[in-house]
């Protein structure tokens, strides 16, 4: 396991109290702290370097422009990307899932066509699919799950017999915490006549990640689930595919000429960062992903598997409790209930003790329907976390059980 | 800071473990739907208007749906107006909202709602089955939802 020890005096916010008591954050699939050298990035960045990238003739822009084009160095390196121009900034996984349906999806998809997403996807991977699908008069075809939480490959088979356009799907599910097969559902897609999106918003923090390996068309990211700020993300994207692509957002920067009726475009990837961009973001993101390559991401999805592991253990000792997901390998996310209370009035008790966990839907409602719950609490485990953060929780757990009366 | 016990007090637990009213009111002529999409809770409430008068109440939440908040708040408010006049209700319903918005509390039972006002995360809880009655009362088609009203 990581050495904890060692990290925790790294993040400012984990010495801080919740409720008076030591602060147990266990909820990194929805975002992560970060650590100080990332906020020392962002406070550097504009002490030193602030100035408009890309335009100015003067050593201050040149400056700011060094550092973001080095934190997308930083990005291709990080997911081995094709090349450099691979990389589009974006706000988030978000933003690049809607950008592949607004330039790629609008230009390839037509009516009678079918997209294909996962009934594990968040709705992130869902909803864009949706419009894009309305507005052309596609299909969208969701795949089903196995009662263990993994994608059913059978009916994503089927799926494929159709010749769809688009299969889009999460590496790591954040609802569920499977390690989807994404190198094989890519090729699987691929031989079908699809591109193929993979939502790389859980993967990128806690898996060692390879583009070219998983062979896929489109990787989405986010930078503040992995120690980044928020506002900061990308998609990669195959170079030959970018350059094919329309424009996103029209604007300034994204532009080669400007006619008075018309407009030429900028090369990859500045085609599609109209606007000045969130160059903070990226040198933030940059820092970020200098201390998870240091700890190393080999070491990073060790430790939070072991901690899945063991949170798995000792709650599954609780009489009452049921964890959802499959079992064996999965990344740091361990979603469950416990007898009938509710995971908001959980997620409550246990932030009385410090603990914040997270209750809801997780932006995963068809996912809900098919567990068939309303919602589930869910702890999410990042590199800063330890055993005690786990006594922690199972100690809080065992609380709400005895305030509600669940037989201990 | 406030303590678990003035928000799980004994009334709501009771409530959340045997909500009273917990059926449909088939001979129900208004009823409303209420949810709240940030964790997907749902509450369907009837109502049986006997000219002006509340003459039966019930809700029912699909398996799982509903927090103990949320469950006891419905169940207690089902008790609270069941053959009472619909201005009774309304004013009910305001008291309840003040309660929870930092005012004075509400009468009788509903004070036990009063220690929501220190978990603000958990407000719109307490207060969606209120506006599902509202909605029913003012005989709104309209589903209620916590991120629609103005005042949740």
């Amino acid at each position: 396991m990581l050495d904890t020890r060692r990290i925790r005096p790294d993040f400012p916010i984990l010495s801080q109290k919740e409720n008076g008591q030591r602060l147990v954050y266990l909820d990194n699939a929805a975002t992560s702290q970060k650590p100080q050298r990332v906020i020392d990035a962002i406070v550097h960045y504009y002490n030193f370097h602030n100035a408009n990238v890309h335009r100015g003739a003067y050593t201050l822009a040149v400056e700011a422009t060094e550092a973001y084009e080095a934190a997308r160095t930083a990005v291709a390196r990080f997911v081995n990307a094709w090349a450099t121009e691979a990389v589009v900034f974006t706000r988030g996984t978000t933003e690049s899932i809607n950008l592949v349906a607004g330039s790629w999806g609008r230009a390839n998809v037509k009516g009678g066509d079918s997209v294909v997403v996962t009934a594990m996807d968040h709705h992130s991977n869902i909803v864009p699919w949706q419009i894009l699908c309305q507005e052309k008069g596609a299909t969208l075809r969701m795949v089903e799950i196995t009662r263990d939480g993994r994608i059913d490959l059978a009916d994503f088979g089927r799926a494929l017999e159709a010749g769809p356009k688009i299969v889009a799907f999460p590496y790591v599910s954040n609802s569920l915490g499977t390690v989807n097969p994404a190198a094989q559902l890519s090729k699987l897609a691929h031989a079908a006549g699809a591109v193929t999106v993979v939502d790389g918003a859980q993967s990128s923090p806690h898996l060692r990640v390879d583009v070219q390996v998983l062979d896929c068309d489109f990787y989405a990211l986010s930078g503040h689930k992995m120690l980044g700020p928020m506002g900061s993300g990308a998609l990669i994207a195959k170079p030959a595919l970018l350059e094919a692509m329309p424009p996103y957002h029209g604007g300034g920067e994204m532009i080669e000429r400007v006619w008075d009726d018309r407009s030429t475009w900028n090369k990859i990837p500045h085609k599609f960062e109209g606007g000045t961009p969130n160059v903070e973001a990226a040198v933030g993101l940059a820092a970020a992903i200098l201390y998870l390559e240091q700890l190393g991401m080999d070491k990073v999805s060790a430790h939070e598997q072991e901690l899945a592991n063991l949170a798995i253990e000792r709650l599954s000792q609780i009489e009452g409790i049921t964890i959802y997901g499959p079992q064996g390998h999965r990344a740091g996310v361990v979603p469950f209930t416990y007898g009938d209370i509710h995971p908001h009035d959980l997620a409550t008790i246990l932030d009385k003790d410090g603990v914040c966990i997270r209750a809801g839907h997780h932006c995963t409602q068809p996912l809900m329907r098919r567990l068939g719950v309303a919602a589930t609490a869910r702890a999410s485990f990042y590199i800063y976390n330890d055993v005690d953060d786990i006594d922690a929780l199972v100690k809080a757990v065992r609380k709400a059980g005895e305030l509600f009366g669940v037989p201990a | 800071m406030s303590d678990l016990g003035d928000l799980y007090q004994q009334v709501i637990l009771d409530h959340n473990r045997n909500p009273r009213n917990f059926k449909r009111v088939d001979a129900a002529n208004r009823s409303a739907e209420g949810h709240n999409p940030l964790c997907g809770d749902r509450i369907q409430l009837y109502v049986q208007l006997d000219g002006d008068t509340i003459t039966d109440i019930g809700f029912q939440m699909p398996q799982g749906s509903g927090c103990a908040i949320s469950k006891a708040s419905a169940s207690l408010m089902t008790e609270a107006v069941k053959g009472k006049p619909v201005t009774d209700a309304e004013s009910m319903f305001r008291a309840f909202r003040d309660m929870l918005a930092g005012g004075a509390n509400a009468p009788g039972k509903l004070a036990a709602f009063s220690g929501v006002r220190a978990f603000p995360s958990r407000i719109k809880c307490a207060n969606l089955a209120w506006h599902a009655l509202h909605a029913a009362l003012q005989n709104s088609a309209q589903p209620v939802t916590t991120e629609s009203a103005k005042d949740f």
